[in-house]
């Protein structure tokens, strides 16, 4: 068990690709931190850096207090869970769980047993005469678990370790991964570009894009306050939406470039003037009003049991402004709702929960 | 496709007995033809069934040979032929396996140019390079003599303080004359590394994770992954060096080297009597044994090398 400390670590790629722009993050012993990001961010990349599978090409990664740079992913302590599982294709499942202690030099018993109590954990028991091959997707997961536990490492790391796996056992073994981990209290890295996934699992997030840490937190945290509209946009699902805007010149209210106007919080101060503005409203924090300041006109319904979601335009209520339509909105309505389409609906949104962003930068206001 | 056809079928199976036959009567000729007398063979027609002097030509080829030829058993041959044929199938994979290795799995400098080196000797079998691979095998040190001799060092010795090395060494006349030249192959280094590169990465970094270095990681996991295209090249090669004719002739002079392929056409080629044919068809007959009890051995694994990627 150790902590993690990764600073200013850079990835230049040999062919001169620069993957990782300087990424600090310490993870506490114990720690589930979860790398999350669209695909081709660099989480594997730095993940991998972390193993030992790449070279470090600038900054510090330390594990526990020894700085790892330079070590072979072997001499690290750590244990790997790979996307495809890379279980040994013609060991049997014993073997595969026993083959990284072999190399080490345990003694035979102590193998036995160590093998045997991961195989319990996981339910493995019956199954340790069986080659990868006989095995289905979910069990050779927990075998690529358990070749991970049995060497009681200081961290482990998960390379989108469930991506393989059909929908239903994507979450049963979610929940079983991070049980697990909270019984071994194994500091875990764990890479995934499903943010359910990510929400779920993580004491901490870690949203990357394009080689950057964009924010670092709990789920919650970025989830109530994304410092980008990146993030906005990645965390919450259905997505969140977006719409132009500037502040008005009183700086407590919104108008929006189809004309509405949206108060702000009344306690916080005031915001700048006439100060050009990206507006972040959650699709669950949209509600249907009377007299709401938008105007919402639904196209599309989906019924997804506990909620509605209604996709459509949304515009000014009051008429006014430039005559723009506001973009596509969705709005999240909890329940059942038989709604048709066409159906006209006001709109409001508390002030609380409007997330303001530099329209230029993309930044928090 | 299943089509029901009647006549098709017939035709079919006619022609497939028609070829059963054009392989198989030739064989059967063979092995009947080892069981008759001497005289029975050169009378018209030639028999179609067993004779009974089976026991007396195998006892005579495995345990005298034939007198007026080289007067070696045939067991001696077909142990020199094993032991080459042995030779060639296992030194061939080992070399192959190890090149494909340091191809697909070690950075180092003109690590491209070495695979397309070998690549190009895929066009250079030995009966091309037949003259200067028998020079080279005459005088193992014929390149760095000539090499001196560039350099304007005249004679065959290297002269040390203390030491005089002679530099002439011979391989005619020797098993590792018979089989060296052979081994060297471009087509197994070339089957190996495609198919360490099916290998996924993923299995490679597993093992560096678990601790094991490079020779490990081939013991543990590249070997017996490739266990199936090794059993199927084994077949391949032992039969390629099982027959090898040529180069045999070339280097050896000596009777105790005959290789069986050799026997057979020295006892054809005989200059004023007969060609005793049931002798010699003995003799095919029990050439044909090893090779067929390979391929029959490890039939299994051969085909699964062939069809199936265990991965
Ligand atoms: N060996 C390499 N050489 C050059 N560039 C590379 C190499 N490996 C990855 N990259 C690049 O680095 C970037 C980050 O790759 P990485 O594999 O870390 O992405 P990722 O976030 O894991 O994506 P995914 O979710 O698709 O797995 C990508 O743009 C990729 O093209
Ligand atoms: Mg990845």
């Amino acid at each position: 068990m150790a902590e993690l400390q990764i600073s200013a670590v850079e990835k230049v790629y040999p062919n001169g690709f620069k993957a990782i722009h300087g990424i600090d993050l310490e993870v506490a012993d114990g720690e589930f931190i979860v790398l999350v990001g669209p695909s081709g961010c660099g989480k594997s990349t730095l993940l991998r850096m972390i193993a030992g599978l790449e070279t470090v090409t600038g900054g510090t990664i330390r594990i526990g207090d020894r700085i790892v740079n330079e070590l072979e992913p072997a001499d690290r302590d750590i244990a790997m869970v790979f996307q495809n599982y890379a279980l040994y294709p013609h060991m049997s499942v014993y073997q595969n769980m026993a083959y990284g202690l072999r190399n080490r030099g345990f003694p035979k018993d102590q193998i036995e047993q160590r093998v045997q109590k991961a195989a319990g954990i996981l339910q493995l028991d019956g199954l340790l005469d069986r080659r990868p091959r006989q095995l289905s997707g979910g069990q050779r997961q927990r075998v690529a678990m358990g070749r991970a536990i049995v060497r009681e490492p200081s961290a482990f790391l998960f390379d989108e370790p469930l991506s393989n796996l059909d929908a239903k056992l994507r979450v049963q073994m979610r929940v079983e991964i991070k049980q697990l981990q909270r019984r071994l209290g194994t500091t875990s890295v764990y890479v995934t570009h499903d943010q359910i996934e990510a929400m779920t699992m993580a004491d901490r997030l870690v949203v990357m894009n394009a080689g950057v840490a964009e924010q670092i937190g709990t789920p919650i945290e970025l989830y109530d306050r994304p410092s980008s509209v990146f993030v906005g946009g990645f965390i919450g699902s259905p997505a969140m939406n977006f719409l132009a805007g500037q502040v008005d010149t009183d700086g407590r209210h919104l108008l929006l470039g189809n004309g509405a106007r949206l108060a702000l919080p009344a306690d916080g101060a005031p915001a700048e003037p006439n100060r050009l503005v990206t507006i972040g409203v959650r699709p669950e924090h949209l509600a249907p009003a009377e007299d709401g300041p938008l105007r919402f006109e639904v196209e599309l319904v989906e019924h997804l049991g506990a909620d509605t979601l209604l996709y459509g335009e949304a515009s000014a209520a009051t008429g006014g402004g430039n005559g723009d339509k506001g973009g596509l909105v969705t709005v999240r309505l909890s329940g059942h709702h038989a709604l048709a389409m066409g159906t006209v609906l006001g709109l409001t949104a508390e002030p609380a929960q409007l997330h303001l962003f530099d329209a230029a930068t993309g930044r928090r206001l | 496709m299943v089509e029901n056809r009647p006549w098709l079928t017939v035709f079919s199976h006619f022609v497939l007995i028609l070829g059963i036959g054009v392989v198989a009567l030739p064989l059967w000729v063979t092995v009947v033809a080892s069981t008759h007398a001497g005289e029975d063979l050169l009378t018209s027609p030639i028999p179609m069934w067993f004779g009974d002097n089976m026991v007396d030509n195998y006892r005579q080829m495995l345990g005298s040979g034939m007198q007026h030829v080289s007067g070696q058993p045939l067991t001696l041959m077909m142990f020199n032929s094993l032991v080459m044929a042995l030779s060639i199938a296992i030194g061939k994979i080992a070399i192959s396996l190890i090149a494909a290795f340091a191809i697909c799995y070690f950075q180092f400098p003109l690590r491209m140019t070495c695979f397309w080196m070998i690549f190009i000797t895929l066009m250079l079998p030995v009966e091309v390079r037949i003259l200067p691979t028998y020079e080279v095998i005459a005088n193992v040190f014929t390149p760095l003599t000539k090499l001196l001799n560039l350099l304007g060092m005249e004679g065959t010795e290297i002269v040390l303080p203390g030491i005089t090395i002679d530099l002439d060494l011979s391989m005619l006349d020797s098993y590792a004359g018979l089989t060296l030249p052979l081994i060297a192959s471009a087509t197994a280094t070339f089957l190996f590394r495609q198919f360490f590169l099916t290998v996924p990465d993923e299995l490679t970094e597993a093992a560096r994770i678990d601790g094991a270095g490079p020779l490990k990681f081939f013991r543990d996991i590249l070997l017996p992954l490739s266990r199936t295209n090794i059993a199927a090249l084994f077949v391949i090669l032992f039969i390629y060096g099982w027959n090898q004719y040529l180069w045999p002739l070339l280097v050896t002079t000596d009777p105790a080297y005959v290789t069986i392929v050799m026997g057979i056409q020295s006892m054809v080629n005989v200059a004023d009597i007969e060609p005793q044919w049931n002798l010699v068809m003995t003799a095919a007959t029990l050439a044909m044994l090893p090779p067929v009890a390979i391929v029959i051995g490890m039939q299994r694994l051969f085909v699964k090398g062939l069809v199936e990627t265990e991965k």
